[in-house]
């Protein structure tokens, strides 16, 4: 255990000392989120009707959501180029616990999204967006959103090791995650969707996610949302990470 | 497939002439020890025992057995897809067998796997460094993955990067390496914690001549301070100078096992290579030469190939019956076997290459890889030319 710990450690260590070298990471951690937040706001924010709420304060918590999905992807990447590298021989062929390369590489993603959630709060706030809750329940829809991501960082690390090339990462990235993050209520309100759509995204864990937020940050209704969201995360590493750590087990280099 | 069944060329005893050569070693006969009882397994640094593997249909070991004593280089030679990188996973506990056991140092690769990571090093074909990191950087990770603390790993990594030669690029992330220097890299990292087994998959393949020459003697040094290693390699030059026994591994299957020497021997000594003039008729520089030989010569385009009974002075015959039959020769060379000799001679079929077993579409090297493989005869012939 103490292993686990120490080995899981070092490894996010290694994945987070590469940031400042690769200006292209911090760009896609940084530049681009920005960039996704202005677009919403101004291009199509003045055309989507949020009762209630102002538009501004209606995207940031769905796009900040978004974003931290996207955060795992830079595990799914990683753990394929490992692979593909031989980088995972290396690895199992190591005294060191099994499962710390996968978790290494998931608490890292804590790190970048605590990074980008921090640029992103800081450009809604300067583009309008304001809290209406206490500190406490900001600060604990910021907990929320780091074990959310989390947890799908653990998704991502299973895809990352079940699929053969970086180019199949990115297509999973655009054939999955782009529909489910859409098709919530993270970009505008789910009863403006046709039927179909709308149940769909009624059951989506993005939306109860996002619902959860706009409870903690803008005082919305709660339902159920915060709960299911801790559900859900949990649900979600639950079976993501045994998946991912049996299949790190096995996976073969080249 | 015409594979003499495993042993026919005699699964040598290790108690070869050869011995002499480099260090003393134990005359033991590897068939009797595959089933000697664990008290006498100190003996062999890895035994390898009826070990099968199967990816779908295609069988990459097909009942392996194979004895490597403690302090020496294993030579495992074959060409890719030959099952090579499969019995090193084996070995490494990378990889679970279908069938058969394998023990090294005694462990169990299956059942004692955590102990045995303790105590072995691998180094791949792929160098299996984080381009991201610094080369000190991946050395310490490597150091503090085997348990050691911050400060220990990073002055075992800097030992390590001096002797590699790496010290100047200590600094620098990997991926500004070139490709000798990240092989280099990977290497230490093998190294990290002292092993006393080293596996070693395809150390130079890809590596130019020079990278290639100061990785074989760093491997010389580390055997001669007494690692045992099993390296597996395409080339039998690189067999030869630094294996004490080579196995030749084809199509999963142990096809031959001795010392270079012996490998060599059973090979009908050595070929004389004659190009001919243009115009020359082959034909009759075929008749010339074939008292020379006890098989036919045999000839394609404008080159002769003669396999000649003896070393000594082939050549100055060859031109005095090529002169006296008025055949014009272009240039003339004797050379030792190469591993496409070896594999004629033992299989029947030339040692293709079919890439079926390491296909490697981002490997930093290719170009270099390629254009080797090009001329790989070439080097492993070294051929000894007369004008």
């Amino acid at each position: 255990m103490r292993r686990l710990v120490t080995d899981t450690l070092i490894i996010a260590e290694r994945n987070l000392v590469r940031l400042p070298r690769a200006p292209e990471l911090l760009i896609g951690y940084t530049i681009q989120p920005i960039m996704f937040v202005l677009l919403f706001r101004y291009v199509f924010g003045g055309a989507i009707s949020t009762p209630g709420y102002s538009y501004v304060d209606f995207l940031i918590p769905g796009i900040i959501v978004q974003n931290t999905a996207f955060g795992g992807f830079a595990t799914a990447l990683g753990l394929n180029e490992d692979v593909s590298k031989g980088l995972i021989d290396r690895f199992r062929s190591l005294p060191m616990s099994r499962a710390a390369v996968l978790g290494g590489r998931t608490l890292a993603d804590v790190a970048t999204n605590s990074l980008s959630i921090t640029i992103l709060l800081l450009t809604g706030v300067i583009i309008g967006f304001s809290f209406s809750t206490s500190f406490l329940h900001a600060a604990a829809g910021v907990g929320l959103l780091l074990l959310f991501g989390y947890s799908f960082s653990w998704f991502l690390a299973f895809i990352g090791l079940l699929v053969s090339s970086p180019e199949s990462v990115n297509s999973v990235g655009f054939i999955v995650v782009f529909p489910l993050t859409f098709i919530s209520s993270a970009f505008v309100p789910v009863a403006s969707m046709p039927d179909g759509l709308r149940q769909f995204a009624e059951v989506n864990p993005f939306t109860i996610i996002v619902d959860a937020l706009r409870h903690l940050w803008l005082g919305a209704p709660a339902g159920n949302s915060v709960w299911g969201a801790v559900v859900w995360s949990l649900v979600i590493v639950g079976v993501f990470a045994p998946l991912a750590v049996n299949r790190y087990r096995r996976a073969a280099g080249r | 497939m015409r594979v003499p069944a495993a042993g026919s060329l005699g699964a040598l005893p290790s108690a070869a002439p050869q011995a002499a050569r480099r260090r003393p070693r134990c005359s033991v006969d590897p068939m009797e020890s595959a089933f000697a009882p664990p008290e006498a397994a100190s003996e062999y640094a890895i035994e390898v025992s009826g070990v099968a593997k199967h990816f779908g249909d295609v069988s990459a070991l097909d009942g392996v057995d194979l004895l490597a004593p403690q302090g020496q280089v294993l030579g495992l030679l074959g060409p890719n897809g030959a099952g090579k990188t499969t019995l090193v996973r084996v070995l490494a506990t990378l990889l679970k067998p279908d069938a058969g056991s394998a023990r090294v140092l005694g462990l169990d690769v299956q059942r004692d796997a955590a102990r045995l990571r303790e105590r072995i090093g691998l180094a791949g074909q792929y160098a299996a460094v984080d381009e991201n990191l610094t080369g000190l950087e991946n050395l310490t990770m490597v150091g503090r993955l085997y348990g050691a603390r911050r400060a220990t790993a990073k002055a075992r990594g800097r030992e390590l990067l001096e002797r590699f030669e790496l010290s100047d690029a200590a600094d620098r992330p990997t991926k500004t390496y070139s490709g000798g220097m990240r092989r280099r890299l990977d290497l230490a990292a093998a190294l990290v914690a002292k092993p006393p087994v080293l596996f070693l998959d395809e150390p130079t393949t890809g590596l130019d001549p020079r990278s290639r020459l100061s990785l074989w003697a760093v491997i010389e040094d580390l055997v001669a301070e007494g690692t045992t290693a099993l390296l597996t390699t395409q080339y039998l030059d690189e067999a030869d100078r630094l294996a004490d026994t080579i196995a030749v591994i084809d199509h999963g299957r142990l096809i031959a096992e001795g010392t270079s020497d012996q490998l060599k021997d059973r090979l009908g000594g050595e070929r004389l290579e004659v190009r001919l003039d243009d115009g020359a008729n082959p034909d009759v520089a075929v008749r010339a030469l074939s008292p020379m030989s006890d098989e036919s010569p045999a000839a394609m385009d404008g080159l002769v190939k003669v396999s000649v009974r003896s070393r000594r002075g082939a050549i100055v015959e060859a031109v005095r019956r090529l002169s006296e039959a008025g055949v014009g020769v272009d240039d003339l060379a004797l050379r030792r076997p190469t591993l496409d000799d070896v594999f004629l001679a033992l299989t029947g079929h030339a040692a293709e290459e079919p890439s079926d077993e390491n296909p490697s579409p981002d490997e930093p090297v290719d170009d270099e890889r390629s254009s080797e493989r090009a001329d790989r005869s070439g080097q492993m012939g070294e051929p000894e030319r007369a004008r």
